[in-house]
């Protein structure tokens, strides 16, 4: 897109998905999907998404399939340390039976979203710049976390894995004691205790999805309005801004990968 | 913000990584990890027992050197008290040598004067015997005399 003609017009333009939807059975883009609903697809979040998590397990499949048990190459050995961090995190907060499937999901969950936060990094005309110059692409937002749709995507899917799992280690009627028997052991109680835990379930996938959205946004929206200041101006602003960011990348990354670990353990134990 | 299939998509993608993630990139890596682990415990465990050993190795090497001392020092001494012996007894049968000599010369010269007083007492005697032979050749029986002549020659 040319210069953004006023200040609310640049940063809504930032703010916009790229859009496909099918409208009458041929593809339409961006404002023709305006009243598709729920079938529209956020193409730009989903490529860069996928993207990156092809990225991540292109690299990771690599260094373990050469990976030596002797002296390891650097890359190796910060494939490994991560590979360690995931590995004692989850040692130490899940405390499930088997946990066959919750480290790699941890891993993956964890790298996936600090690559994708991690393109908030990248000065915020870059890529939609080159995209609508080049390709002639209207609309890019190339930060997958900050859009709602990815980040209760990954949040959801959690949600219907502390389901799985309470049913399957609890059984149905476990789980369903869980959510009426607690924390008033008594019949009377059942519709209390089904509030209060029901609004507690709900609240873990919400609660994980807007949490990294939020901070993400946030940042991002910062991150533009910085890019509204004179050029001048820019780099004073903008460098201590995304040195902070870097924080904010990695640490929601870890919270969101610690908080499923600990659910996914939550929902291993019963009592 | 609207909430779309993009979800949809996101969680199938999500479904699809972590179970590549488990099979293929889990796996080996967390098991590579483990045999360095167990690689390099291995190694401090055999390094901790090859210093233990080198230091009883020391300690023995040690005790031998300090034996090896003592008997040494217990060889020269024997050594030199054999010595001491030996040079006394030398001495000693030097002594006696000597004394055995000195005896034997002594002997040789005592029996060598005597043998010539011998020869010399007989001389004279004889020479005696001339002489007054001449002196009384003239006047006296030779027999007659000898006894007398006999006992000059007993008191030389």
């Amino acid at each position: 897109m040319t210069a953004a003609v006023t200040p609310t017009g640049y940063i809504q333009h930032h703010l916009t998905n790229a859009q496909m939807c099918t409208v009458d059975g041929g593809i339409a883009f961006n404002h023709a999907c305006a009243d598709a609903g729920f079938w529209t697809w956020h193409i730009d979040s989903l490529l860069f998404s996928v993207g990156l998590g092809a990225l991540f397990l292109a690299l990771f499949y690599r260094v373990g399939k050469k990976a030596t048990t002797g002296v390891p190459g650097k890359f190796q050995c910060l494939v490994e340390m991560v590979i360690e961090l995931i590995d004692s995190s989850v040692k130490g907060s899940f405390h499930g039976r088997s946990s066959v499937a919750v480290a790699p999901l941890a891993l993956t969950l964890f790298v996936w979203i600090i690559l994708m936060n991690t393109m908030d990094l990248i000065p915020v005309d870059f890529v939609p710049e080159a995209a609508s110059r080049i390709l002639g692409v209207p609309y890019l937002k190339i930060v997958p976390t900050t859009d709602l749709n990815i980040t209760f995507g990954l949040s959801l899917s959690v949600f219907a894995l502390i389901v799985y799992y309470s049913i399957k280690i609890k059984g149905l009627s476990g789980f369903v004691k869980e959510l009426t028997m607690q924390p008033f052991n008594h019949w009377i109680m059942i519709p209390f205790n089904f509030v209060l835990e029901f609004v507690t379930l709900i609240a873990k996938p919400i609660s994980l999805a807007l949490r990294l959205f939020g901070n993400m946004y946030a940042g991002e929206l910062i991150f533009i309005l910085i890019a509204l200041v004179p050029w001048w101006a820019q780099s004073a602003l903008y460098v201590p801004w995304a040195i902070f960011h870097i924080l904010i990348v990695l640490l929601q990354a870890f919270i969101f990968m610690m908080l499923t670990v600990v659910y996914l353990s939550m929902a291993h134990e019963d009592h | 913000m609207n909430i779309n299939a993009t979800l949809i998509g996101q969680a199938i993608a999500f479904a699809l990584f972590v179970l590549f993630c488990m099979k293929y990139v889990w796996p080996p890596l967390i098991a590579a990890i483990e045999e360095r682990q167990k690689k390099i415990s291995d190694g401090l465990t055999q390094a901790e027992r090859a210093g233990k050993d080198l230091e009883l190795a020391q300690a023995k090497s040690i005790e031998r050197l300090k034996e090896a001392k003592s008997q040494a020092a217990e060889i020269v001494e024997q050594a030199n008290k054999r010595r001491a012996q030996i040079v006394e007894e030398a001495k000693m049968e030097g002594e006696t040598e000597r004394l055995k000599i000195v005896a034997q010369g002594e002997a040789e010269v005592e029996s060598e004067r005597s043998r010539a007083r011998e020869e010399l007492r007989q001389q004279v005697s004889a020479l005696a015997i001339a002489g007054a032979e001449k002196i009384i050749k003239r006047s006296i029986d030779k027999e007659a005399n000898s006894d007398i002549i006999d006992k000059l020659v007993a008191e030389l």
